[in-house]
């Protein structure tokens, strides 16, 4: 079972991202909508003409009436079977027209708008992959799919639909009126009195519909929520037979939900009772007028129809209205949406981080190829070598202001080629500081320096390229296994670094996996236990012979046998790499020529492992369990008992 | 005549992300887990579907009805348009209004009923819909949690999330926009048909006559579109599984410079997802033509007929208008027949594979007639636990644990240790219950695990994991978990006897902090510390520790086992760990080797001989030294 937070499409804002879209809300529908246009822009010749397509088709459909009366009271009243046949040929060549045309205004649509989808889909992909890590450790991933998928979805709808029908049905109910107060104005007044009433109530219920829909949605994520937990934390539940207190909270919300969703059907049954009576309405009262014309012999008959006919034919635009609304509604919601996650502002890089810039290429291409040289070739004098922390102090960008930050100053020196372990209690900001060697987060204050070079002034890239990370919790990615492990290596890397990567890591088992290094891992693949996982990153982290490697905690899924094994193969690795390993342990201690203990935001001690043990009072509680000083022979009657 | 959303134009469903590409991606396993195709009888489909509309019989016979009568004073419109051209109209030039105030009288009647009618009938509808969507979501909600934890391991959290999710949610849509639909649209078809024959038989059989040709088009865009929508939701689930990878994974993909890569991979896979998409929206466009085509050429070729008979005199001028307005909304709702085909058969893939979860069942049930565990035997809090001839293996087959005896006296300390693999969490998950023995018994003084009804089981046996999963809610309510009456004196309590209470202090709101809002950053090894005030607060009488301490550090070891013998003095207590440091507190330690107990004695006994244990103890005290 995987324990992160699963994938699914919940559309339901999830509650702190969303309160700061509180104020974004207020501003227009349509100001909204118009930030639309850049991805809108290259297509909008396509747009334009399809526009101008279904209102020319519109049209056609309102002239059939028009035939149809000239018929009736033409060819039909004067007894010609000829006139007939050419009526129903004109009937003919406009219905085909009209299909044609509507068919023609999907096709020049279709492929530009799943273009526009798909290009604001790369846009959003492309952007969040180079938002600070920051921002994902807020935003829950379900949340920012649901702005990739279902709210592109809502966008590109809109463009479909709403878009060009508020256009066309505005121009055809205009048409279309015009032309029944031309044939008889007293009639066109008749059908166009409840137009007005029609639509101030659509817009009063779009209102009460929109806040309803909302809450609707927000409630569908709170069950979503219950759902996802009750599935991730299945072993607690079961462990602590706590079913009966799951199944009432989801038992509580579903109801809620319900209810909300019965008030929603309501109002909008309410929209549909009136935009169905009022002009229906209308044309009775048209009729009965009509008819008394007809009597009088004021009105043709095939007028009568026509005009029948014609007010038919607008009740659709007039109905449509209400919804086309309600969609641009929801995809301004949507725009909002999407926009609040491009808005974040990724991380800005001193020497411009681009693609395709030639310069950050080569200097990445340089870094890689310099790896494959041997280790110790420091390009500055060794005193200034290696990886040095200076006064780096740092606090999370969401915490309180004026809170204490979680590392306070930090000086800390590692010699190049040296490892150094970091030991700190839990909670300490172990995993925190190895987050800021490879810029994972920004260090608030203070510098750190690579072989002399201070890393806020190297690329983002270019960094990246010397310090190879494994995290605590080891991520493997739907690709192979040879895939994962060679993500860490420069181009070019084969099975040669790739066997020697695995047998460093202990990770031999991938050869015996059904399809060998082929075999596919990760959410789609073979599931792999934490202890695999954790070896297969191991192994990803030094495949590329990186100059620096930070390793948080690398050794914890494993039993004893397989630590000891891999702790042999790594110190051969560490003989000539620069790197930072957090230990909880004495094993993994033992694996660095130096050890450092971080308390308190600061650099407590440092030294090795066996001097701390022996000077240093919190160090040796953090790695024996006692109060003391600690050696061995206290240790096995001191615990605590 | 036209439901809410009408012309609402085709939702792709974003399925399943772990359905499609799946089938592509594991070629290894043949297993219909991995191809999340899992067994359902033939015909549970509709079984589900029937016995979720069949205790609403009532209601939803309400709903056709009001349906009926709506379409029926819809429908009556043009009837009155003819009767008011052929008898009301020669009527008032013979000075007789009688006619035209009925027709008057009529047209508002129906207008009226047919705005009441339609709002009973959306209310009675949604009432239907929602009732079956309340009962869906609560059976697979339930049976979710009913379905043993072997289940939950290899059906994966996300396949499970999305049978209650998306699957549930196109369920909805099929019921709120397009099952309404469809039978608006049929009800108006079969009312027309009928009335345009009543009319005039001959006009009527043209009509009739040309559901043929639409029929055909229909099924073959059905045939079409199946193919372009099954790609296409193909094509998304790709997308969203790449998506969510990445985002879930950043931290590796910034360190490893995967950006670009991942940029070109997600183009692939977003371009695939266009084009598939467009091929949707061709096809619908297609659809719409030809449709459209066959509509108005059926319209062309009824008027010149009809016009052709009343110019004989053979027709009235009123019934060829009537059967004008009629065609017109005939012909009208053929496209949104197009979207309901494509909201059924997206909500039908997805009932079949809830089907097939709901078809499971739990093979750890709970007992028919639940016994309760006899009063301790001593003082003691502890119960004994006995393994009599207990082996296990999956139901796919390989034993596991093959036939072994254990007994574990009341108020024992046992630590489990061996490699990964040697069957250690099998035995823990035995005594949890998490699964049952394939033959022989588990017994808690002398009772079957089996006999044991959830809450007494879990007074009985409580485990904890290492995975210290946090529910969204605060910290004081993530301890209650493991007993929700307690006070917060008691939760502070458990939290200060395991060393958790200072971190918990220094969060911003101290117990009251929500874990899921800013600044409740807690790692991994406080999470685990949370899990273990969970533990302590049920206070169990076995309880079971599964590499429960492996993200703490030492000291946060030690208080977890000063708080076992203090708190929890007196318990069965089963500890597995990897690290040897935690077996330190034991009575006793059995070492386990390919589901085998290979060694079995007290620390001491075992640290003194020359087994596998000697040789670890020895190995990791020399990291200490």
């Amino acid at each position: 079972m995987s324990t992160k937070p699963a994938p699914t499409t919940d559309l339901a804002p999830d509650p702190a991202p969303e309160a700061a879209q509180d104020p974004a809300e207020r501003h227009s529908t349509v100001r909204a909508l118009l930030r639309l246009w850049p991805y809108v822009r290259p297509v909008r010749a396509r747009l334009g003409t399809a526009a101008a397509i279904a209102i020319l088709a519109s049209c056609v459909g309102l002239v059939i009436p028009l035939v149809l009366k000239w018929m009736v009271d033409g060819p039909v009243a004067d007894r010609d079977p000829a006139g007939v046949w050419l009526g129903a040929l004109y009937l003919l060549l406009l219905g085909l027209a009209e299909a044609l045309l509507f068919g023609f205004r999907r096709w020049l649509v279709a492929r530009p708008l799943a273009g526009v989808e798909a290009g604001m889909r790369a846009d959003l992909y492309r952007h969040l992959q180079r938002l600070p890590v920051a921002f994902h450790d807020r935003w829950a991933s379900g949340q920012l799919l649901s702005r990739g998928t279902t709210d592109l979805m809502l966008l590109r709808m809109f463009l479909a639909f709403p878009l060009t029908f508020l256009l066309v049905n505005g121009v055809t109910i205009l048409i279309g009126v015009g032309i029944m107060l031309v044939q008889d104005w007293t009639l066109g007044l008749v059908i166009l009195g409840p137009a007005i009433p029609v639509m101030i109530t659509c817009g009063i219920f779009e209102k009460k519909y929109s806040a309803v829909a909302r809450r609707a949605q927000d409630q569908v994520g709170d069950l979503t929520t219950v759902v996802e937990e009750s599935v991730l934390g299945i072993r607690i539940i079961k462990g602590f037979g706590r079913h009966r207190s799951q199944a009432r909270a989801f038992h509580e919300l579903s109801h809620t939900l319900r209810g909300t969703e019965l008030r929603k059907a309501r109002l909008l049954a309410a929209i549909w009772a009136v935009i169905v009576t009022l002009p229906e309405v209308a044309i009775g009262a048209a009729l009965v007028v009509g008819a008394v014309q007809v009597a009088d012999g004021a009105l043709s008959a095939g007028t009568l129809v026509a005009f029948l006919s014609t007010a038919l034919a607008l009740r659709w635009p007039v109905e449509s209205i209400g919804f086309l609304l309600a969609m641009s509604q929801e995809a301004a919601t949507a725009t909002d949406r999407y926009f609040e996650v491009m808005d974040a502002e990724v991380e800005a890089d001193p020497v411009a981080e681009v693609e395709a810039d030639p310069v950050a290429e080569a200097r990445a291409a340089e870094g890689a190829s310099r790896d494959v040289r041997p280790r110790g070739e420091a390009r500055l004098p060794a005193a200034a070598g290696g990886l040095r922390f200076e006064h780096v102090r740092f606090r999370y960008p969401d915490a309180a202001p004026g809170s204490t930050p979680l590392l306070t100053d930090i000086d800390l020196h590692i010699r190049p080629g040296e490892s150094m372990a970091l030991v700190g209690a839990t909670g300490s900001g172990k995993t925190t500081l190895t987050a800021l060697v490879p810029r994972l987060h920004e260090v608030t204050e203070g510098r750190i320096t690579l072989d002399g070079a201070d890393i806020a002034t190297l690329s983002r890239r270019e960094l990246r390229s010397m310090v190879a990370v494994a995290f605590e919790e080891p991520t493997l990615f739907s690709a192979t296994v040879g895939e994962n492990v060679l993500m860490g290596a420069g181009e070019g890397a084969g099975e040669k670094e790739l066997d020697r990567a695995l047998a460093i890591a202990q990770a031999d088992f991938a050869h015996a996996l059904p399809e060998g290094t082929g075999t596919q891992v990760g959410e789609q693949g073979l599931s792999l236990s934490g202890g695999q996982r954790q070896r297969l990153a191991l192994a990803r982290a030094v495949v590329g012979r990186p100059r620096f490697l930070v390793l948080d905690d690398p050794l914890s899924a494993l039993d004893v046998h397989t630590e000891a094994a891999v702790e042999a193969a790594l110190r051969q690795v560490l003989a000539d790499t620069t790197a930072l390993i957090v230990a909880h342990r004495p094993s993994t201690v033992l694996l660095a020529d130096r050890v450092a203990l971080l308390s308190e935001g600061r650099i407590a001690a440092v030294g090795t492992h066996h001097e701390l043990l022996r000077t240093n009072a919190e160090y040796a509680h953090l790695m024996s369990g006692l109060d003391g000083h600690g050696d061995d022979e206290g240790f096995q009657g001191g615990d605590g008992r | 005549m036209t439901a809410p959303t009408a012309t609402a134009p085709e939702r792709d469903q974003p399925e399943d992300p772990h359905g499609g590409p799946a089938e592509a991606a594991v070629r290894a396993a043949d297993d219909a887990f991995d191809r999340d195709v899992l067994p359902s009888p033939p015909g549970a489909t509709g079984a589900l579907l029937r016995s979720l509309l069949a205790p609403r019989k009532a209601r939803v016979v309400l709903t056709v009805l009001l349906l009926l009568l709506q379409q029926a004073a819809v429908q009556a419109g043009p009837l009155l348009v003819a009767y008011a051209i052929d008898h009301a109209v020669p009527a008032l030039r013979d000075d007789d209004h009688g006619p035209l105030i009925a027709v008057g009288a009529g047209y508002l009647l129906c207008s009226l009923a047919a705005g009441a009618l339609q709002y009973a009938f959306i209310a009675a509808a949604a009432r239907v819909n929602q009732d079956v969507l309340l009962d869906l979501r609560g059976r697979i909600f339930r049976h979710a949690q009913a379905l043993s934890v072997d289940f939950h391991e290899r059906y994966t959290s996300g396949r499970l999330i999305s049978r209650s999710t998306t699957d549930v949610e196109s369920l909805r849509e099929l019921l709120d926009e397009g099952l309404q639909e469809l039978v608006t649209v049929i009800l108006s078809f079969v009312y027309i048909a009928a009335l345009l024959l009543w009319l005039d038989w001959g006009l009527g059989a043209v009509a009739v006559a040309s559901f043929v040709p639409l029929y055909a088009l229909v099924r073959l865009y059905q045939r079409r579109a199946g193919r372009v929508y099954r790609k296409r939701s193909t094509a998304i689930a790709a997308v969203i599984v790449k998506f969510v990878e990445t985002m879930n994974g950043i931290r590796p993909v910034r360190a490893f410079r995967r950006e670009a890569a991942n940029d070109a991979d997600f183009a692939v896979l977003n371009h695939r997802h266009e084009r598939t998409n467009g091929d949707a929206l061709l096809e619908m466009a297609r659809y719409v033509v030809g449709s459209r085509l066959v509509a108005n050429t059926a319209v062309a070729g009824i008027v010149l007929w009809g016009a052709y008979r009343v110019a004989d005199g053979t027709l009235a001028l009123g019934v060829l208008a009537a059967a004008v307005l009629y065609l017109r909304r005939l012909y009208d709702p053929i496209d949104r027949l197009g979207m309901f085909l494509n909201s059924y058969q997206s909500a039908a893939a997805s009932l079949e594979k809830i089907a097939g979860l709901l078809a499971q069942t739990p093979s750890v049930p709970e007992p028919a007639a639940p016994k309760e565990l006899p009063p301790p035997a001593s003082e003691h809090p502890g119960r004994e636990v006995v393994f009599d001839s207990v082996s296990f293996g999956y139901r796919t087959g390989g034993e596991v644990l093959p036939r072994f005896s254990l007994t574990l006296p009341a108020g024992q300390t046992v630590a489990v240790v061996g490699s990964t693999g040697a069957g250690k969490s099998t035995l823990a998950k035995l005594l949890a219950r998490f699964y049952d023995p394939s033959a022989g018994r588990v017994l808690l003084d002398g009772t079957d695990l089996r006999d044991l009804a959830v809450p007494e089981l879990r007074r009985g046996v409580v485990m904890v994991t290492q995975e210290a999963f946090l529910f969204s809610g605060t910290v004081a309510d993530n301890i209650a978990v493991g007993r929700p009456e307690a006070t917060r004196e008691e939760i502070e309590r458990a939290a200060k006897a395991i060393g958790a209470h200072d971190f918990i202090a220094a969060l911003p709101d101290g117990y009251d902090t929500d874990v899921r809002k800013r600044g409740g950053r807690i790692s991994a090894g406080q999470r685990q510390l949370v899990g273990f005030a969970r533990a302590l607060l049920a206070d169990p009488a076995v309880l079971i520790l599964d590499e429960a301490t492996s993200s703490l550090d030492i000291p946060g070891e030690r208080a977890v086992q000063r708080a076992m013998a203090t708190v929890l003095k007196g318990r069965t207590a089963v500890v597995i760990a990897h690290r040897l440091s935690t077996v330190e507190i034991a009575d006793r330690v059995l070492v386990m080797e390919h589901g085998r107990i290979v060694e079995d004695g007290t620390p001491d006994e075992l640290i003194a001989g020359t087994g596998r244990f000697a040789d670890l103890h020895r190995a990791w005290r020399d990291s200490l030294a």
